[in-house]
């Protein structure tokens, strides 16, 4: 039986209401309700093809729903944008645009020029970038621009960041610098939405873990409960390693 | 052979020599056709760029017409014009006939389908791949073009530069709307049309040398700019 929307406190600050996405007669995402909070680190787990992306991408507006809805802090936004504007969502593979690592930065910051450089010039030195401002953003490496990426989302002060999978090819240093930045993000407040494969990664940042399977969310729970003692079977046999059909 | 080496003897001669015709005829074909690859520019670009970044109904019938406007007659365009700006025309009061501005109308409408068209192409590649970052940051048409002109600059360029290569050896259109007026709205195709005409091939082959130099030392520029912009991963 599917345990959802139980990890989460009180009063949810992302509900996620009976959403289905349906493409050439396939349910993607298969009636899933979830209720997030406004403080945890939530982290989306599942085998390849679960809906785990594409549940980040109705979360964000950017894929409406055949049916179901999403409110955030109590609204409904069935268009997404007014959802957007208070979240940031890092894709898996960075997009950057053909210019500085600083130009890449102000193009997500609407303010005075003096205000733009303080504010651009502060994210690049929280991800560490602030020494390659001047860079051509598509010569930095993996690692880099996926930081780039992380900038440009904290460059927009959201309220909720969304990552899917920011780390799936990244080496493991790079891979930690990453995890250590959006902690700290999360620390000063900011709800974080991160989809993940890696156990480790997500037995390390993780508060809650919804996990996936076949369009559906299966489980929803504290995240030590679900690492313990996973109530559903792929579940279990996915922290073992093992395929479940 | 002897008409072709003393054509580039004569070519080499002009050039060398500033004669004064010859480089008023190549100023004023630079002046028309850079001046209507510009303007050709500012409208097809943001043209090109808003069909390439937004989803409409009726967008394939659009393209369809831009790819179809890339391949206009010259001499129709021509004639298109000479009849809005003859006398008897609507816009003959304007007094354009047979002056520059006229042989910059009708290659303006000539180059900006060909601009409006190949941007299309370039820009619809590249908002592909940067969709769904605009999409999450819900950004409005306009953001959406400047960003995508921004950034396909260099590739742009190579647009731009189609479109003065057809520009500057188009002879038709301007013939007909600028008359060919020696000091006036002679161009160095209509000259040359005239030359070989007149029978002087070795000035009309000297003359289509200069053009080709021209479309070298453009063409080379704006390879060196684009291989320089790709070395900085700009492109």
């Amino acid at each position: 039986m599917p345990e959802s929307g139980s990890a989460v406190a009180s009063s949810p600050f992302i509900s996620v209401t009976g959403v289905s996405v349906i493409r050439n007669d396939q349910r993607l995402l298969d009636n899933v309700s979830v209720d997030l909070g406004d403080s945890e680190f939530s982290v989306i787990m599942g085998s390849n093809g679960a809906g785990k992306s594409l549940l980040m991408r109705v979360i964000h507006g950017l894929v409406a729903p055949d049916s179901g809805r999403v409110e955030v802090a109590g609204s409904v936004n069935p268009s997404g944008v007014t959802t957007r504007l208070h979240q940031a969502m890092v894709f898996q593979k960075p997009v950057l645009l053909r210019r500085s690592v600083a130009a890449n930065v102000d193009h997500v910051i609407d303010s005075k020029l003096k205000d733009r450089r303080l504010q651009r010039d502060s994210v690049l030195d929280e991800v560490g970038l602030l020494s390659l401002a001047k860079r051509p953003a598509r010569l930095l490496s993996g690692g880099e621009q996926q930081r780039l990426a992380l900038a440009r989302a904290l460059a927009l002060k959201p309220s909720v960041l969304l990552l899917d999978e920011p780390t799936a090819s990244l080496d493991p240093a790079s891979s930690q610098l990453i995890e250590r930045i959006v902690q700290k993000v999360h620390d000063a407040g900011c709800k974080v939405i991160f989809v993940t494969h890696d156990i480790g990664q997500a037995r390390r940042l993780a508060d809650d873990v919804i996990f996936m399977h076949k369009g559906q969310v299966v489980e929803h729970r504290p995240a030590g409960q679900f690492f313990d003692s996973p109530a559903s079977d792929p579940a279990a046999a996915y922290l073992r390693g093992e395929l479940y059909v | 052979m002897q008409e072709s080496e003393s054509a580039l003897f004569l070519a080499f001669q002009l050039v060398m020599a500033g004669d004064a015709d010859l480089l008023e005829i190549v100023g004023l074909s630079l002046r028309v056709s850079v001046t209507a690859v510009l303007l050709s520019c500012a409208i097809g670009l943001p043209v090109g760029a808003l069909v390439a970044s937004q989803r409409f109904r009726g967008r394939s019938l659009v393209i369809l017409l831009m790819n179809a406007l890339m391949g206009l007659p010259p001499v129709v365009i021509g004639l298109l014009v000479y009849l809005q700006l003859s006398a008897s025309g609507p816009f003959g009061w304007l007094q354009w006939l047979y002056t520059p501005t006229a042989m910059i109308l009708a290659q303006t409408l000539l180059v900006a389908p060909i601009v409006a068209a190949l941007s299309r192409q370039v820009l619809e590649d590249l908002h592909d791949e940067y969709s769904e970052y605009f999409d999450s940051l819900c950004l409005s048409a306009w953001s959406r073009v400047s960003t995508l002109l921004v950034d396909a600059r260099y590739s742009l360029l190579t647009v731009s530069l189609a479109g003065f290569g057809r520009a500057i050896a188009e002879v038709g259109a301007v013939m007909i709307v600028g008359g060919n007026i020696n000091h006036y709205t002679r161009v160095m195709t209509t000259s040359i049309a005239l030359e070989t005409s007149k029978g002087d091939l070795p000035m009309a082959l000297g003359l289509g040398i200069v053009l080709l130099m021209i479309a070298l030392i453009v063409n080379a520029l704006v390879m060196t700019l684009r291989s320089s912009a790709e070395r900085f991963a700009y492109a």
